[in-house]
């Protein structure tokens, strides 16, 4: 299995209708998410959380068009930016076209890689708007989307997807994954989520947390989201962008055969089945009875760790993935809000973040191909090492000249009012925020 | 606090870096990248703690 695009000889027609099917379904995905942002937001932000769902989608969009996908190199161009160290190549920024030209005469697989990376781009931008909920402005979210598909993310796609360094490790050094492999992220594991978790982290910390979060004494308010149904219901359509999401990946970066696609499908829902069970009797042991918001990112985060691994590790491998993913979400979640002071109300970082480097690891971990522990252990040490100051720097320049947060008016009358000038649920009876001190 | 554990992050991409281009054997190699690792575990500690550290501050 070789990971780098360019290697790939053409696809048969019958493999590019699959794909170019699957990634119709994979926007699911999106909306998936979208609902989950949505539900465990605030009723009296519900409106201006859906609507920066959409918006980001459409910013990534355009910007990854005209700017993102060039750096990206989806699209045949120049043969990308590389320096010399140590006598091996690393090819770190892509070369190809702006504005996506030449696409109608790219090979098809081009093409659908190109696909394959709008939605990607898009599904990573959001993962920090749900965790700016409630307090972070729609003009802002859309900025920080703009920097994410301009340079943030076209530099990861590439160094993992798109032939740069980390998928060429296989390579250049030989004892990291067999056979050229490098780095291996089939469904955006690190790509998408680890990136996106990570920006979430940047934004709260710019951000800070929602008024009246963290009161001066004692433990911080719960602020539960107003949907569960959104949220319960995000979970179950994402399953079916996730299945398609991770085949696609299988197809276009592993080279997978259609024989191997069923198993790719059944690890998927195996780890997120296994990670929501485990969530279910971890809420239902600490609280006493199941907790719907934590069993809900329990589910993402197995479909989550699945992206990673999913396309190459046995079932049994893949129910133990979701498993860990499943026990370590609610904890995790738990830990970032009470021991850490860290305010994330869609729980981007620990269902995002945490399980994206958990299924990166043990990808490596269940590889059947020698040596490719390390070279998913460098990838993840790139994610973490480069990436978070990276977009913290980037965000911490944007908040400057567009600020990230609605002043205390806005936050107290809710975000649909302030921006949008109306709210979600116009019919119903909003009442006073007790939690607000 | 907060930004001298950020800048301790790309140190430890650094280090992993380093493995590679160092070591040719794969125990060896494994266990620098590891390194690697722990020192950003270490810088993103650090980062948290600042972060902990300047809430507090803007409490009191």
């Amino acid at each position: 299995m070789n990971p780098t695009l360019p290697v790939a000889s053409a696809m048969p027609d019958a493999l590019v209708a699959l794909t170019l099917a699957l990634l119709l379904l994979a926007p699911l995905a999106i909306a998936g998410v979208a609902l989950i942002n949505t539900g465990l937001g605030r009723s009296r932000s519900a409106a201006q959380a859906l609507l920066g769902n959409l918006a980001i989608v459409a910013v990534t969009a355009i910007i990854f068009a005209v700017v993102g996908s060039a750096f990206a190199g989806c699209l045949p161009g120049g043969a990308g930016h590389t320096f010399q160290l140590a006598g091996k190549p690393w090819n770190w920024l892509g070369a190809g076209p702006f504005l996506l030209r030449g696409l109608g005469t790219a090979p098809a697989q081009r093409q659908l890689a190109l696909i394959f990376e709008f939605l990607a781009v898009a599904l990573a931008a959001l993962l920090p708007w749900g965790s700016g909920a409630d307090r972070w402005r729609l003009t802002a979210g859309c900025a920080a989307a703009a920097v994410m598909a301009a340079f943030v993310f076209p530099l990861a796609a590439y160094w993992i997807w798109g032939g740069g360094w980390l998928s060429q490790l296989g390579v250049n050094f030989p004892a990291t994954g067999e056979g050229g492999a490098g780095f291996i992220d089939a469904g955006g594991a690190g790509t998408v989520h680890v990136l996106g978790g990570l920006s979430a982290l940047a934004v709260i910390w710019i951000a800070g947390p929602r008024r009246g979060k963290f009161p001066k004494e004692g433990f911080s308010t719960a602020m539960p989201g107003h949907s569960a149904v959104y949220v319960l219901f995000g979970c179950l359509i994402s399953l079916v962008g996730w299945m398609a999401w991770n085949l696609a990946g299988a197809i276009l970066w592993l080279h997978a055969p259609l024989a191997a696609l069923p198993l790719t499908a059944v690890n998927t829902l195996l780890s997120g089945s296994a990670a929501l069970a485990a969530t279910f009797v971890v809420t239902s042991v600490r609280f006493g009875k199941p907790d719907a918001s934590l069993c809900a990112n329990g589910w993402m985060a197995g479909l989550v760790a699945s992206c990673a691994c999913a396309a190459m590790v046995s079932p049994a491998a893949s129910l133990f993935v979701g498993l860990v993913a499943g026990i370590a979400t609610p904890l995790l979640v738990e830990l970032f809000e009470l021991a850490l002071s860290v305010d994330d109300p869609s729980g981007a970082i620990s269902v995002h973040a945490a399980a994206g480097v958990w299924g990166l690891f043990a990808a490596g971990l269940f590889a059947p191909q020698h040596g490719q522990l390390v070279a998913q252990m460098v990838g993840i040490a790139t994610l973490l090492g480069v990436f978070l100051p990276l977009v913290y720097l980037l965000f911490w320049l944007l908040n400057r000249v567009v600020p990230f947060r609605v002043d205390a008016d806005g936050e107290r009358i809710g975000m649909d009012l302030h921006e949008l000038g109306g709210g979600a649920y116009p019919e119903f009876v909003i009442h006073r925020d007790e939690s607000y001190r | 606090m907060k930004y001298a554990g950020l800048i301790v992050m790309p140190a430890g991409f650094f280090l992993s870096i380093a493995a590679l281009v160092l070591f040719a054997d794969p125990v060896e190699r494994s266990v620098f990248v590891f390194c690697g690792l722990a020192v950003e575990a270490l810088g993103l500690g650090v980062a948290v703690r600042g972060h902990m550290q300047a809430r507090g501050e803007s409490h009191s």
